[in-house]
This record gives C-alpha cells, sequence and structure tokens, in this order.
C-alpha cells in the first residue's frame, strides 16, 4: 500500500474507533441529566440510583473517549500535515475552541459529578451534571463545525502564500451545513444513548432481576429513543440530504447509485452497484421517490454521476453506497421499533412483551453501525477532496513520511485498540453483572473518574 | 499580534508542564516511594481527581498552536512523527493506568497497573524534555517548510541530527529528574506517612542532581546550538529567566530544609515555569530553528495565520482561560488538604 492509502486508512480508523465513544457519552449525559432531574423534582430515590448507575457507565466510556480523542487532536499535524499547513487558520479556531471551552469544562466537572454527590447541595450536584452534559454537547459543536467546514467550505480568504484564513468568525460558526450535520448527528448520538438505556432494561426486565431500575431504563430509553429516531430522519436527515444535494450532488449521487440523470428519479432501496457496467444488480427501485425528496415534486431532473468528470467521482463507490444505504435501512427500523415499543409502554403493555424486550436487548449495537455508517457516507461522498472543492486529498497528506513508518504505526493504533476494546467490554459487563442496586446504591466516594 | 500569541503558547506549554508535570512525576516515583498496595492507593487519590484536567493543558495548547502557527504544527508535529506516536500510546496508557488501577480489586491487576503507570510516566518525561532539546538545538528544515528526523542517527549534533543525540539526551534525563522532584513535592504535600517520609527523602536526593544538570545544560545549549546566546546578549531583560531558575533552586534548598512542602512545591513550579521561560526566550522570534540556515528558521512571522483569526481569537481565549482557572480553582479548592488513607470521599 503507498502512504497516501496508509494515512487514510490510519485516520479513518483512529477517528471511527474514537466516536464509538462520544457518541454515547453525549447521549447518556442528556439521558443522565433528565434521570437527575426527574429525582429532584419528584424526589424519588429510584431515579437516583438509576442516575448512579448510568455514571458509572459513563465514567469508563468517557476515560476511552479521552484516551481514544488525544490522538486525533495531534493526527492533523502529524498525518495531514500539507492540510494542516494550508487550513490550520481556519480549522484551528474550532479544534482550539473545543479545548478551551469544552474539554476544561467537561474535565473539571465530571470529577464533581462523580464524587461529589456527598458534599454537594442536590441541587449543585444536578448543576454539575448538566454542565457535563453542556460541555460534552459544546464538544460535539465545534468538531462539528471543524468537519462541516472540510464538507463545505465557508468564510474564508485566501492569504499571499496561499493558505486559507478566517474571513469571518461568525461566517464559520454559523455555515448551514454545520447547522444541519449537528443536529442530525446529536439525534444519532441520543439515538445510541437510549438503545443502550433500554437494552439493559430489557436485560434486567427480561432477567427478572434489578426490576425496578430495569423499567425505569426501559421507560426512559423507548421515550428517548422514539423521539431521537424520528427527528433522525424527519427533520434533521431529510434536511441534510436537501442541502447536500445542492451542495454536493455528485456525492449524492453516488451515494443513491444514480448512475444516469433522470426525470422522475427513482430511489434504490435495496440494490448491488456495479460500478464497471455502471448499473445496479438486482434493484428493488420505487420510481420519482428521488426527486420527490430532494425537491419535492416527483418530476424533478436528478442529476446522475454521468453529468460529472470521473475524476471527481468519490474514490470508493461501492462502499459509499453501502453504508448510505446501511446508514438509512436502520434508520427506518429504529422507528418502526421505537415507535412499537413505545405504543406498547402507553398502553401499559411493554414490561410483559418479552418479543419486544428481546429486540431491545439485542439491537444495542445497531446505532454504533448507523452512526459508523453515517460517518463513513460524509466522509468518502467527500472524497475525493480534502477540502471540498479546495484541496484534494491527495495533496494534503504528510509527504515526508514514509509507508514503512505509516504501517508501523498503524499496527500500533490497531493493536493498542483491540486491548482497549478488551477491556471497556469488560469494564461495562461487569458493571450491568453488578446491576443498578449494588452500585448505585450509595453515593459516589472514590477518587479517580471510574472509581465509584 | 505573532508575539503576543508566541508567549500564550509558550504560557499554556509551561501550564502543562506544571501541572501534569507532577501526575508524571509521581507516575515516575510511584512503585518507590510507596512500597504496599495501600500506599500506592494512596499516592494515586492524590492525583486521581486531577490529572485529567491538567492533561487538557496539552490539548488546548496543541489546538492554540495549530490555530495561530498553523506552519509550526504541520511541520513540527509531522517531522517529529514516530515520537509523537509513541507519546501517543504512552499518554493512552498512562490514563488507563490511573483510571484502572483504582478501578479494580485484584492484586494482579493492580501491579500490572502499576508497572505500566511507571513505565509511561517515566518515558513521558524522557521524551518531553528530548522534544524540548531538539526544539533548542533546532532541526533540518528543508525549503519547503517540512523536514522528517529518523530517531537516531551518530548520536552527534550538527546538520544532520536525529531525535536522539547526547544533547537531546541529556534533555531527556533533566527533565525525569526535575519532574521527579517535582512529583516528590506534590506527594510531600498531598500523603501522609511512609509515602510522605520517602518523598521527602527522594525529594533531597534528587536537588542536587537536578541543579547540577541545569548548571551541565547551559554550556550543552551553547554547544549544540551557539546562537542561543544571541538573545540573551542583545536583551538584557532576557537575563531574568535564569535569575528566576537560580533564585526557585536556592529557594528549594531552603526550603527542603525546613520541610515546608507548600512553599517547596510552589518554587518546583516556579524552576520549571522559569526554566521553560529561558528556553521561549533564548528561541524568540525563532519558533523552530533549522540547523541547515538561519534562512529556513520557522519563525514568528513566516508560521502565524492572518490578523482577524488572531485578533477574534484573543477575545474568545480570554474568555475560555479565564473560565478554566476558574474550574481549576473549584477542583483544586475541593481537593485542598492531604488524602488520607481511610476516607473515601472526594477531598479530605
Ligand atoms: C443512529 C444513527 C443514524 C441514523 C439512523 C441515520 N443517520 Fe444519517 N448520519 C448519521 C447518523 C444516522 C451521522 C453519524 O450523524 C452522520 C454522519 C455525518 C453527519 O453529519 O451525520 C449522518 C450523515 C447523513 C447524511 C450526510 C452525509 C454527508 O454529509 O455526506 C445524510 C444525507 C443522512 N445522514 C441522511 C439520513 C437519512 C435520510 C436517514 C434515515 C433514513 C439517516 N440519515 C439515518
Ligand atoms: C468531526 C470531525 C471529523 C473530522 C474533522 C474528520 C476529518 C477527516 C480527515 C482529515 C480525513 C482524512 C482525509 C480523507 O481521507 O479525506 C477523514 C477521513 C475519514 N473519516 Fe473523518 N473526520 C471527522 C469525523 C469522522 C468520524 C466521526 C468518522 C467515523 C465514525 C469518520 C470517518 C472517516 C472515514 C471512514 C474516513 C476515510 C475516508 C476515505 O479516505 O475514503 N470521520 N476524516
Ligand atoms: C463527530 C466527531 C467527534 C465528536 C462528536 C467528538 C466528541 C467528543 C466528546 C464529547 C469528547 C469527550 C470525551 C468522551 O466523549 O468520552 C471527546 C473527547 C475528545 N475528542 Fe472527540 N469527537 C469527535 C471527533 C474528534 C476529532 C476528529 C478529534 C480531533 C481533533 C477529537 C478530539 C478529541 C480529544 C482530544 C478528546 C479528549 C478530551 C478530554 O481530555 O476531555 N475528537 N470528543
Amino acid at each position: 500500500m503507498d502512504a497516501l492509502t496508509l494515512h487514510r486508512l490510519q485516520f479513518a480508523f483512529t477517528v471511527t474507533y474514537h466516536y464509538l465513544f462520544p457518541q454515547l457519552t453525549m447521549g447518556l449525559a442528556l439521558l443522565i441529566v433528565i434521570l437527575k432531574t426527574i429525582a429532584l423534582r419528584k424526589a424519588d430515590e429510584r431515579y437516583d440510583v438509576a442516575a448512579r448507575f448510568w455514571a458509572r457507565i459513563f465514567a469508563i466510556n468517557f476515560l476511552l473517549g479521552v484516551v481514544t480523542g488525544i490522538p486525533m487532536e495531534f493526527q492533523f499535524g502529524t498525518n495531514w500535515s500539507v492540510f494542516s499547513r494550508l487550513t490550520g487558520g481556519v480549522i484551528g479556531q474550532p479544534l482550539a475552541m473545543e479545548g478551551v471551552f469544552s474539554f476544561f469544562l467537561e474535565s473539571a466537572f465530571l470529577g464533581l459529578f462523580l464524587f461529589g454527590e456527598k458534599r454537594l447541595s442536590r441541587r449543585a450536584h444536578w448543576g454539575s451534571a448538566f454542565l457535563v452534559f453542556l460541555g460534552s454537547w459544546i464538544s460535539g459543536f465545534f468538531i462539528i463545525v471543524t468537519d462541516a467546514w472540510m464538507q463545505h467550505p465557508v468564510a474564508y480568504q485566501v492569504l499571499p502564500n496561499g493558505s486559507y484564513e478566517l474571513a469571518s468568525f461568525w461566517g464559520l460558526l454559523m455555515n448551514p451545513w454545520a447547522w444541519l450535520q449537528y443536529a442530525h448527528t446529536m439525534c444519532g448520538a441520543v439515538v445510541t444513548a437510549a438503545f443502550v438505556v433500554a437494552a439493559v432494561g430489557a436485560f434486567y426486565v427480561l432477567e427478572d432481576r434489578d426490576a425496578d431500575s430495569g423499567r425505569i431504563f426501559l421507560k426512559i430509553g423507548v421515550i428517548a429513543g422514539a423521539i431521537a429516531c424520528i427527528a433522525q430522519i424527519f427533520p434533521t436527515g431529510d434536511l441534510h440530504g436537501k442541502y447536500m444535494a445542492r451542495h454536493q450532488p455528485v456525492a449524492i449521487a453516488a451515494m443513491e447509485g444514480l448512475f444516469h440523470t433522470a426525470k422522475g428519479a427513482p430511489i434504490v432501496l435495496i440494490g448491488q452497484p456495479d460500478f464497471d457496467a455502471q448499473k445496479i444488480d438486482n434493484p428493488l427501485a420505487v420510481n420519482n421517490v428521488l426527486s420527490f425528496l430532494i425537491y419535492g415534486t416527483t418530476e424533478a431532473e436528478v442529476k446522475g454521476l454521468d453529468q460529472f468528470p470521473q475524476d471527481q467521482w468519490p474514490s470508493t463507490l461501492p462502499l459509499l453506497f453501502y453504508s448510505y444505504h446501511i446508514m438509512a435501512g436502520l434508520g427506518t427500523y429504529f422507528v418502526v421499533l421505537m415507535a412499537a415499543a413505545a405504543l406498547l409502554l402507553w398502553r401499559g403493555k411493554l414490561f410483559s412483551s418479552r418479543w419486544v424486550l428481546w429486540l431491545l436487548m439485542l439491537s444495542f449495537p445497531l446505532p454504533y453501525i448507523a452512526n459508523t455508517a453515517g460517518w463513513m457516507t460524509a466522509e468518502i461522498g467527500r472524497q475525493p477532496w480534502l477540502v471540498y472543492g479546495l484541496l484534494r486529498t491527495s495533496e494534503g497528506y504528510s509527504m515526508q513520511i514514509g509507508a514503512g513508518t505509516t504501517l508501523f504505526s498503524l499496527l500500533g493504533f490497531l493493536g493498542m485498540y483491540s486491548f482497549l476494546s478488551i477491556l471497556w467490554i469488560l469494564l461495562v459487563y461487569r458493571t450491568i453483572q453488578q446491576g443498578p442496586e449494588a452500585v448505585g446504591a450509595h453515593a459516589g466516594s472514590g477518587h479517580g473518574l471510574t472509581t465509584a | 499580534m505573532g508575539t503576543l500569541w508566541f508567549w500564550i503558547v509558550a504560557a499554556m506549554l509551561a501550564a502543562y508542564v506544571v501541572l501534569d508535570g507532577f501526575d508524571l512525576g509521581v507516575g515516575a516515583l510511584l512503585i518507590f516511594v510507596a512500597r504496599t498496595d495501600g500506599e500506592r492507593q494512596l499516592a494515586l487519590k492524590a492525583i486521581g481527581p486531577v490529572w485529567d484536567g491538567n492533561e487538557v493543558w496539552l490539548l488546548a495548547a496543541g489546538g492554540t498552536l495549530f490555530f495561530a502557527f498553523p506552519l509550526l504544527y504541520a511541520s513540527a508535529f509531522s517531522g517529529f512523527y514516530m515520537p509523537l506516536m509513541i507519546v501517543l500510546w504512552l499518554l493512552i496508557l498512562r490514563g488507563l493506568a490511573i483510571e484502572l488501577r483504582m478501578h479494580t480489586q485484584d492484586t494482579l491487576w493492580r501491579s500490572f497497573w502499576d508497572s505500566v503507570l511507571f513505565l509511561s510516566s517515566s518515558l513521558l518525561a524522557i521524551i518531553f524534555g528530548a522534544a524540548l532539546a531538539n526544539v533548542i538545538r533546532g532541526v533540518p528544515i528543508g525549503a519547503d517548510g517540512f523536514f522528517y528526523l529518523p530517531l537516531w542517527t551518530d548520536w552527534r549534533t550538527g546538520l544532520n541530527p536525529g531525535i536522539l543525540d547526547w544533547y537531546t539526551a541529556i534533555g531527556g534525563a533533566m527533565a525525569l529528574a526535575a519532574l521527579a522532584l517535582h512529583g516528590a513535592l506534590y506527594l510531600a504535600l498531598k500523603t501522609t506517612g511512609a509515602v510522605e517520609a520517602r518523598a521527602w527523602n527522594t525529594a533531597r536526593r534528587l536537588w542536587p542532581i537536578v541543579t547540577a544538570g541545569t548548571l551541565l545544560s547551559i554550556p550543552a545549549t551553547v554547544v549544540a546550538r551557539p546562537s542561543s546566546l544571541d538573545n540573551y546578549l542583545g536583551h538584557p531583560a532576557t537575563i531574568l529567566a535564569p535569575l528566576g531558575v537560580a533564585v526557585a533552586l536556592a529557594a528549594l534548598v531552603v526550603f527542603l530544609r525546613r520541610r515546608d512542602a507548600f512553599a517547596a512545591f510552589l518554587a518546583s513550579c516556579g524552576y520549571l515555569a522559569a526554566m521553560l521561560c529561558g528556553a521561549a526566550a533564548g528561541l524568540y522570534p525563532t519558533l523552530l530553528p533549522s540547523t541547515s540556515s538561519a534562512a529556513m528558521d520557522i519563525t514568528v512571522q513566516s508560521a502565524m495565520t492572518g490578523s482577524h483569526s488572531l485578533s477574534v481569537g484573543l477575545v474568545w481565549w480570554s474568555l475560555g482561560t479565564m473560565l478554566a482557572l476558574f474550574y481549576f480553582g473549584v477542583v483544586y479548592w475541593l481537593f485542598r488538604g492531604k488524602v488520607s488513607e481511610s476516607s473515601g470521599s472526594y477531598g479530605h
């Protein structure tokens, strides 16, 4: 493999792995605030127990998010040095703000939240949970601003030495792409957390242990999940897609597998793109729908890949097609499952509907897959550009670093992260086995981030 | 404007060294000053609630460097590729070791994490020292502004040095000694009993080593990069930095004798900050000197981004840093006083 491919693989692997943790961090932070709010308003101890249990899992997950996040901050410079040199004046800004505004906030108040329950008043403890939530959502915002600028560069100007400088600070923060992407990504994070919380709840109810907590988890998970799953598709996913069609029409055509421009373009629900023959095998398609989704009328013309020079096509088309379809397919399944569960909950039958509980318990890995597939869609769809329309991926990497060195570091990350995965599974599994009654019975005491 | 950001980044790095420095020092000393499981738990309690926040100074400094001096960030981070990757892996291991050691009751796991913490903290201290020495000595920057350093060549400085040569090895050793001293004083301040007693002994033994190293570093730097004296000869005010180093070392010996842990720890903070200040004052306005020719040095002027970025940056940076200092105040205040073996709660 050449050095460029290895740099891409290393960055893609480390960021994809990193994002497994923040998605739960951000979603769970919101759910914990909700649990704490109910506990405070109803003065109900069971909700405090639930919040403490999830705080423990949150802490383990946060630790992994932190240690895998540090490499990300460095890898812009180590692996994408030409890109960093040219665009640092723009994207360095949100990245630095993320550190200054959110990482300090999170790291300071997480400690208070985890160990301060005995020393702080109930309100102050709620406040520390809220600040942790705020910190993680601010962090998500700044990183999305960074990514959105790469997808849709705005508010920049070119300096005499060819590098980009910020022309308008507000322009950068108010990039419409960033807000659409932020809304959609945050929904995705809540979906992950809701599925995880509901799955653990279903597990306790099915096993008939810790049943009080199990029911609370199911209730919170299903209600938050149903809302977030719907918002994931409409309006956030829908608007995101429409905006993309305007600004990255090649990427949309490739995601949808639309080789030829068409009026009343069909949407392919399932199919296997064959890029040499430029057609979809075994398509299951519905006519006119794509035109309608993008332009709001069934008649509109949608540009196919044939409208664009081949050197602007995303470089790994099949992967793009599949990741997009996996995301959207899973999204549809999530809505169906969560809506059914919410209906049963409302009718008071959820806790005895064993088959739905089984589905909820087994489905928790799927939002991770959907979120990862979503990012792969966004990032592969951006290819061959590193910064859309401005800088090609093949021109942005650290050219003085050889393939041998990069392969070595990639293998190092693979090994290190395999070890992390095993640790994470062991720790979370043990916490779930101990159960909320054992973990959450007493207000926390301990000293590190993860002890309680 | 560039000058201001130069000092801002330098100050953030100094904050990182002073704060995370004692975490690293505690890690490097852990297996010597704390012998039993309970003692080690105690030593870790002293850094448990603060290490993560301290580490954020590194991230924030990195981000600020990226945004204010993109050229420097890009060249330096890619040029030091291998050592940085190693730093990343060590930082991962260090964080896991601190947290997971406290998370498990199993003695076998605990001794495993203790060794990991010891190894990762010591190596990080050495690498950070060597990295600073690399920056002072200079690197072979090419006409395109990039460079690539092999890990080692023939151990000599000169046109094409490696990351490790005799000069940077001294830098690494010195950093290890200085941060170990810093960590020992922090433990003396925060712990009681056997750990405290051993921490005092270690600190007393480390002081002469650090002082000797500091004295040695002056001629060594002049040999490795003769022009580092220029600023000192040209600008008398810069002499304040070495003066600060001398005062801090003298104060240390006094406070060590008086067993005044708080004052000694502050003196050690002052020592580290003055050393870094001295290095920065010797470099300015160069950010990263080139070993091949002064024309290829990366300077404040050549590396800084446009003025709009830098001026808006100043607004949010001041605001954000004030908030951060406030959080640190809250956390350190709640965590004031000594940690004790029995009490499990946050704080006393
Ligand atoms: C639980 C996760 C999840 C689910 C169920 C969905 N998405 Fe999504 N999607 C994401 C999680 C996600 C994400 C991880 O949040 C992405 C990646 C980058 C981004 O901004 O959001 C994303 C990106 C993303 C993009 C932009 C790709 C780009 O920027 O190039 C579009 C057009 C959609 N999504 C559309 C949809 C539609 C129409 C869905 C429903 C049927 C859908 N998503 C379900
Ligand atoms: C929001 C912050 C993010 C930024 C700034 C970012 C930036 C980048 C950069 C610089 C590259 C390398 C250049 C390239 O190949 O285009 C890249 C590639 C990639 N990233 Fe992201 N990324 C972000 C988030 C994510 C997340 C969360 C994921 C996955 C869960 C992801 C998945 C990928 C993939 C799969 C690639 C490889 C694409 C390819 O090379 O074909 N990214 N991204
Ligand atoms: C969509 C993409 C990303 C999101 C939403 C995100 C969000 C977060 C959040 C919420 C945290 C807090 C800790 C945790 O989650 O467990 C975190 C940690 C971190 N992230 Fe990411 N991140 C993303 C991608 C990246 C990228 C591309 C970088 C590189 C600059 C990065 C750098 C970091 C760092 C350095 C930390 C550790 C912070 C600490 O010590 O508290 N992240 N991220």
